[in-house]
C-alpha cells in the first residue's frame, strides 16, 4: 500500500471512529433522557404564553395545490378495506374509558355535532408546510356529550391504519379538547375526506405538528395514563422517539 | 546600545476578558457546534427550501437530491435555477462503504445516521441553552457596560477614513500590537456585534417560528420572516452565516496570534507590545549615563 493510500485508509477509520464515538454519546440512552427535559421546558413555556392561543387561518386563495399525504396513505388493514369498499356504512367511532355515558356513533351522527370549518397551514415535523381547508365536529361539544370524568388527561386516538408493524394512536392532553380549532375533521377543501387524507375521520388540532394529526381514527378513549398502550409513549411516533408535545 | 533596549518593546499582559464573556462564549461555541449538526440532521428530513408561507414542492429554491445514472448514485445540489453535481458530498454521500440519498453527509450530523427524532432533542435541549446563555451574555453586556465599552464603535473610529485604514491593514494582515491592541478595531467591534445583534437573535426567533404552538401565540413573528417557509429558508441561511464567521473568527484568530487569542478567551489576560517613553535626545548625548 502506499503511502497516500495508508493516509486515506487512517483518516478514514480515524473519522469512523470518531463518527462512532460520537453516535455512542448520541445515542445513550441517560444522554437521551436528559435531552429530552427540554421537551418539557417546550411544552410548559409555549403553555404559559399561549394560553388558548388560536392557529392562524388563511383564505381560499392561500390552500395548497398539492397538499402531501404523508405517513400512512393506503392502510393495509382488512377491516379498514372492507370499510372502504361499503363506503364507511357501518363504521362507528366509538368514544370510551373514563366518560360517563360511552357513546357510538355513525359518520351521520358525526356530521350532525356541532361543526366548524378551517383554513390552517399543516406543519410537517420533517419541515414542509401546506395550507388546507379542513371541517368537522368539534371535540369539545363531543367530549361534553360523552361527559369526561374529572380523572381522564388524556384523549388516545386509535386509529384503523397499520404502519411499519404497529397501529397508528395518538394522544391529547385534555386541555387541548375545548380549543375550538381542536375538530375530528370529515371534509377537506370542501370534499369528504379521502382515504390518503384519513377517511373517514382525522384530528385536525392546529397548534401541533403533522405527526399529532391522526387519520382514520375509529376510537377516543379518555384515560388518566397511556403508559399500558403501544410502546407506552403516548403515540405511534413517540414510541419511535419523537417528543409527545409536537408544539415545535 | 541604551537607547535600543530601552526603545524595545515591553510585553504587558493586560485584562482583556472577563469571567462572564470567557464563560459565555464556550457555551455559546459548545451550542452552536451541536445545533449545527443537529440542524444538519432535521434539515436531512426535507432537503429543499422555498419562500413563502407553504412549500411549493415543485419549486423550491434550494434542494439536494439524488439521481441513478450508469448503475451508479449521484448527488445533485439545485440553488435557483442552477444545478451542480455534489456527489459524495451533498444528495448524495457515503454512509458506511456505499453512496446513500442524504441531504448532508453523515460526518456533518448528529446521529451520523437518518434519525431525525434525535436530531430534534438534540437541537432542542442545546437551543435552551444557547439562548438561556446568549440572554445572560446580553443582559450583564448591557448592566455591566461590556456592549457599550468594548463592542460599540466609538465616532472616531466609525470615521470611513478610519475604516478604510482598518480595511487596509487587515488586507496587509497588520494587526495592532501596543496601546492600539488594548481595544478591538472598528472591524472586529463590526463582526462581533453583527453576529451578537443580529445573527444570534435572528436564528432564536426563526427557530421559535418553527413551532406552530409559538406560531399562534406570536403571529406577527411568521409576518416578519414572510412566512413559515420563508423562516425556516432564512434560519439556514442565518446559519451558514454563523458558519461563515466561525471560519474568519479561526482564521483571524490564528493570523493575530494564537496562543494570545486562545489564552484571553481562557485564562482572560492578553498580551500586548508597549513601547517605553522615548529616551529625551540629550540622554543620547550624555552616553552611557542613564
Amino acid at each position: 500500500m502506499n503511502r497516500r493510500g495508508w493516509l486515506a485508509g487512517a483518516a478514514a477509520s480515524l473519522s469512523s471512529l470518531w463518527l462512532a464515538g460520537c453516535d455512542k454519546i448520541a445515542e445513550d440512552p441517560n444522554v437521551v433522557k436528559a435531552l429530552a427535559s427540554a421537551e418539557g421546558l417546550n411544552r410548559g413555556v409555549q403553555r404559559l404564553l399561549g394560553r388558548g392561543a388560536m392557529a392562524r387561518e388563511f383564505t381560499r386563495a392561500d390552500i395548497s395545490p398539492a397538499f402531501r399525504a404523508n405517513g400512512s396513505i393506503d392502510p393495509p388493514d382488512e377491516d379498514y378495506k372492507a370499510l372502504v369498499a361499503a363506503n364507511f356504512a357501518g363504521w362507528t367511532l366509538v368514544v370510551d374509558g373514563l366518560v360517563e355515558r360511552p357513546l357510538a356513533l355513525s359518520l351521520d351522527q358525526v356530521r350532525a355535532l356541532p361543526r366548524r370549518t378551517q383554513i390552517t397551514r399543516h406543519d410537517c415535523v420533517e419541515g414542509w408546510s401546506c395550507i388546507g381547508e379542513w371541517s368537522g365536529a368539534r371535540m369539545g361539544p363531543l367530549m361534553a356529550m360523552a361527559g369526561l370524568r374529572p380523572e381522564a388527561k388524556y384523549i388516545v386516538l386509535h386509529c384503523a391504519d397499520t404502519l411499519g408493524d404497529a397501529k397508528y394512536y395518538e394522544t391529547l392532553d385534555r386541555v387541548d379538547v375545548d380549543h375550538p380549532q381542536t375538530i375530528l375533521a370529515y371534509e377537506m377543501n370542501g370534499a369528504p375526506l379521502t382515504v390518503a387524507h384519513g377517511a373517514p375521520l382525522r384530528l385536525r388540532a392546529e397548534r401541533y405538528l403533522g405527526y399529532k394529526q391522526a387519520k382514520y381514527v375509529m376510537r377516543l378513549e379518555a384515560v388518566d395514563r397511556f403508559d399500558h398502550i403501544g410502546g407506552g409513549q403516548g403515540g405511534y411516533w413517540e414510541d419511535q422517539g419523537y417528543d409527545r408535545y409536537g408544539g415545535i | 546600545m541604551t537607547a535600543d533596549i530601552a526603545s524595545k518593546p515591553i510585553r504587558v499582559l493586560v485584562r482583556r476578558h472577563s469571567l462572564l464573556v470567557r464563560l459565555t462564549h464556550w457555551v455559546n461555541a459548545l451550542s452552536l457546534c451541536l445545533l449545527l449538526f443537529s440542524g444538519l440532521q432535521i434539515f436531512n428530513a426535507h432537503p429543499a427550501l422555498y419562500w413563502g408561507q407553504q412549500s411549493d414542492f415543485a419549486h423550491p429554491w434550494l434542494a439536494m437530491g439524488a439521481y441513478e445514472a450508469g448503475g451508479q448514485l449521484h448527488g445533485a445540489t439545485q440553488i435557483g435555477p442552477v444545478t451542480f453535481d455534489t456527489t459524495g458530498f451533498l444528495g448524495a454521500s457515503k454512509q458506511g462503504t456505499a453512496l446513500v440519498q442524504r441531504g448532508f453527509p453523515s460526518w456533518l450530523t448528529i446521529p451520523s445516521t437518518r434519525f431525525l427524532a434525535l436530531g430534534r432533542r438534540w437541537h432542542f435541549f442545546f437551543a435552551w441553552l444557547f439562548a438561556l446563555n446568549g440572554a445572560l451574555y446580553i443582559a450583564s453586556g448591557v448592566l455591566g457596560g461590556h456592549l457599550r465599552r468594548d463592542l460599540a464603535p466609538t465616532v472616531e473610529q466609525l470615521k470611513p477614513r478610519h475604516v478604510l485604514h482598518e480595511i487596509w491593514d487587515h488586507m496587509r494582515l497588520r494587526f495592532p500590537k501596543g496601546e492600539e491592541a488594548r481595544r478591538y478595531n472598528v472591524l472586529q467591534k463590526g463582526a462581533y456585534l453583527g453576529v451578537v445583534a443580529l445573527l444570534l437573535p435572528l436564528m432564536i426567533l426563526t427557530g421559535m417560528t418553527m413551532s406552530p404552538s409559538l406560531d399562534a401565540d406570536f403571529p406577527w413573528l411568521l409576518d416578519l420572516f414572510g412566512g413559515r417557509q420563508s423562516a425556516r429558508s432564512i434560519h439556514f441561511i442565518t446559519a451558514n452565516l454563523i458558519v461563515l464567521f466561525f471560519f474568519v473568527h479561526i482564521v483571524m484568530v490564528v493570523l493575530s496570534g494564537t496562543w494570545n487569542n486562545v489564552r484571553s478567551m481562557i485564562t482572560g489576560r492578553y498580551a500586548i507590545r508597549l513601547r517605553p517613553p522615548e529616551p529625551a535626545p540629550e540622554a543620547n548625548l550624555l552616553g552611557d549615563a542613564p
